[in-house]
């Protein structure tokens, strides 16, 4: 997909996600966009997911440690926050390893509000809060195996 | 187009109070779903003021950061309306002004979402969707206190009652403003009547109190809130972790 991209993109790209060590910031979308000048200069652009988002520090900090390790010696990562990020920058890819992780990714949702259990893939699930343990998740319950989980919320 | 730094304060204020107001609640919710729910609303709001903030001390141009902004500034400094300022320890008080507040963030960051100004068009448009999920919650929980038992639906009204008179603040003029407050207040209030009416509840007929929260001029309760949230930062310059 970033064929073109630059050795520090593949750098940045790979670096997992704090609260979602199953993805990485490329696959949720975080990372917007890594420029190298001639001198070695590295530029790093993220987003996040929610304004109050606490890993973007950690975030930023995995950063300038794996480019710096690299060889990079100027690292600056800017924050941007337009265009908003939503869900759909998230990669198809990304959301299978969430399900596979046990976080129902967002998706397409149906008429009914119903997020398959990433358990046993029933729809007879329930919202039990819209607020679950980081801001970007809902915490459901699935009423076929009983088991909790987490929404990756679509926004 | 660019704003006045008292009107970004202010945008910034309402949040950044707002969410140390709701942090109260974090082990002191009616049940852990809640608990979760409250402290990311107040982690939402604290983000939006961040970002707010920042922007403030670059419209300013005096080279204050967020964190000077944040915990240097005294009350007489704050540009927050008294809505958000005064001590919330009942639930249905909680939820009664988070109804007021998200239904007005609603309208005003929709709104900057498309001014001039990219550095706010982009905050808003950020925030926007954030307390659409505020309103939400605080929408369900109104119906189910309003429309609930007898003594929900009692508490509930009497906390709409006690938050009433500090809606009208939301609307007053402020210089330098690139959405005008007033032009808001339509919107703001119909969103809020057609969820009081479904929970079965009066749109309260109190006299609104004269605010001064623009101007510096504020309650009591700011202070005692300024002194727990500023306490840390002050004794310790500096301090991280």
């Amino acid at each position: 997909m970033n064929a073109v991209r630059g050795a520090a993109w593949k750098i940045a790209a790979d670096l997992p996600d704090p609260e979602l060590p199953v993805v990485t910031i490329a696959d949720l979308g975080i990372l917007r966009d890594v420029t190298e000048d001639d001198q070695g200069r590295v530029h790093v652009q993220i987003t996040p997911t929610y304004s109050g988002c606490p890993a973007m520090e950690t975030i930023t900090d995995d950063l300038v440690e794996a480019l710096t390790a690299a060889g990079y010696q100027h690292v600056d990562v800017e924050f941007v926050l337009a265009p908003a990020w939503t869900t759909d920058w998230m990669t198809d890819d990304a959301k299978a390893k969430l399900a596979a992780y046990g976080v129902a990714p967002p998706g397409p949702v149906a008429l009914q509000l119903s997020v398959r259990c990433p358990q046993c893939g029933s729809l007879d699930t329930r919202e039990s809060s819209r607020f679950g343990s980081t801001a970007c998740k809902s915490l459901w319950v699935c009423q076929s195996c009983r088991e909790p989980f987490d929404h990756f919320k679509a926004h | 187009m660019t704003a006045s730094v008292d009107y970004v304060l202010g945008l910034a204020d309402d949040a950044l109070v707002s969410a140390q107001r709701m942090s109260w609640w974090i082990s002191r919710a009616p049940e852990l779903e809640e608990d979760l729910a409250l402290a990311n609303i107040g982690l939402d709001q604290l983000g939006q003021a961040r970002t707010l903030l920042s922007y403030a001390g670059v419209v300013e141009g005096a080279g204050r950061t967020e964190d000077d902004l944040a915990y240097l500034r005294d009350d007489r400094d704050y540009r927050n309306v008294w809505l958000v300022e005064r001590p919330q320890t009942d639930f249905g008080v909680t939820m009664a002004r988070l109804l007021v507040l998200s239904t007005y963030q609603c309208e005003l960051y929709a709104a900057l979402a498309s001014c001039g100004d990219p550095t706010l068009s982009a905050i808003a448009g950020k925030a926007v969707k954030e307390v659409a999920y505020h309103r939400d919650h605080a929408r369900l929980w109104t119906l189910r206190l309003g429309d609930g038992t007898e003594l929900s639906h009692t508490r509930m009204q009497a906390a709409l009652d006690a938050e009433w008179p500090f809606v009208e603040e939301l609307f007053e003029p402020v210089d330098g403003a690139l959405v005008d407050p007033s032009s808001l207040r339509p919107a703001v209030l119909a969103g809020i009547s057609s969820v009081v009416a479904e929970a079965t509840l009066e749109l309260p007929t109190v006299a609104p109190v004269v605010g001064g929260g623009r101007r510096g001029l504020h309650t009591e309760h700011l202070g005692h809130l300024l002194a727990d949230m500023q306490h840390l930062h002050r004794s310790h310059p500096g301090a991280t972790w």
